[in-house]
């Protein structure tokens, strides 16, 4: 800790408030409604599917959720089969 | 027609058996007829917290089977004549209460005492939406922490959603009831000050009640804060909001412990 450190004062309430304001808002939204990120999932693995050949566990979709972005993130891993054959 | 009101909060552990002691006690001290119900199947606590304990005969599953009459399972209380508890059965499966008995146990309760207070258990699962279905309002005992906080938040949303007032298309009136607040460490920024759990939850305020070690004393006696140690901060914060549970305008303010000047200057927590 330098010591400007020490005379700046880091407060966790602020961050507890932040942190719930974000949460609540999203909790609130989603209230009664099916689970989105596994909505999504099934639905891109589907369409996925009709093109190339992908195993359930080859998709995998991450959200991060942000105070003014969030990001969806879509990891899909295509098996080379003559690769494998080899 | 009693009123119905409902302790809930979502987690466990934030003192809604003891506000609801307490608050009852406070109710019933100022002459009002008030019973208070533990819907606690299977881990009920309010006999203890009570002092009745060893008093306990027949329960609330008893008499929604008619099993006992009312009239032979609610225990009076032995400082305040007017302060009753219809326990909780501490042996029976909680899938024992059905809508229909806790609804004709309510409606005949509310109609003989004026304040029916419900001590929910924790949780959001059938025995907490019990707790609340039947209720004309609701106090939702919250902590300045942040699980308590998003709890509380969902219990707001079922307090909304699954009561019998929210169905009817009625608005529910709930209330927050802050406990274990440390005035110094929320000045200190590391505990969630009353105005962002307020805005947070944008619910108005019953009161705050300051930690105190007078709460575990009491209830180590089996005696509500407020009977107990009526001079305590916490038993006068809890007296003012049953004031204002009863409609009465009471200004809010923190109930501090008196300290000493030694105690003030080094900054020793007050009892």
């Amino acid at each position: 800790m330098s010591l400007m450190n020490l005379f700046k004062k880091r407060t966790s309430a602020p961050v507890a408030r932040d942190r719930l304001q974000v949460l609540l808002a999203y909790e609130r939204n989603s209230r009664n409604q099916p689970d989105l990120v596994a909505v999504l999932r099934e639905e891109i693995l589907a369409v996925i599917t009709k093109h190339v050949q992908v195993e359930d566990d080859d998709v995998s979709v991450t959200m991060d959720r942000g105070q003014t972005v969030s990001t969806l993130e879509i990891d899909v891993t295509i098996r080379n089969p003559a690769m494998a054959a080899a | 027609m009693g009123k119905v009101v409902v302790v809930t909060s979502g987690k466990g552990g934030v003192g809604k058996t003891t506000s609801t002691a307490a608050l009852g006690a406070a109710l019933a001290q100022t002459g009002k007829r008030v019973v208070l119900i533990d819907f606690d199947v299977g881990l009920r606590n309010l006999d203890l917290v009570l002092g009745a304990e060893r008093r306990v005969v027949f329960d609330l599953i008893n008499v929604t089977q008619g099993v006992a009459k009312l009239s032979q399972a609610l225990i009076r209380d032995k400082r305040v004549d007017t302060l009753f508890l219809l326990p909780a059965s501490q042996t029976r499966d909680k899938d024992a209460l059905t809508e229909e008995g806790v609804e004709s146990v309510i409606a005949s309760l509310a109609d003989k005492f004026d304040y029916v207070l419900c001590d929910s258990p924790a949780g959001i699962e059938r025995g907490a939406q019990l707790a609340m279905r039947y209720a004309d309002e609701a106090v939702i005992v919250t902590n300045p922490e942040v699980s308590s906080v998003r709890d509380s938040d969902r219990i707001i949303g079922l307090l909304d959603s699954r009561t019998l007032k929210a169905e009817r298309g009625e608005s529910m009136p709930k209330h927050i009831l802050l406990t274990r607040y440390d005035s110094a460490r929320a000045a200190r920024g590391e505990m969630l000050s009353i105005e962002d759990v307020l805005e947070i939850l944008s619910t108005p305020l019953l009161g705050i009640i300051p930690e105190s070690e007078g709460v575990l004393r009491s209830s180590n006696v089996g005696s509500p804060v407020t009977l107990n140690e009526p001079t305590n901060s916490a038993a006068k914060a809890y007296v003012d909001a049953a004031r204002r549970l009863m409609g009465e305008d009471v200004p809010m303010v923190l109930p501090v412990d008196r300290r000493g000047l030694f105690d003030r200057l080094f900054g020793r927590r007050a009892a």
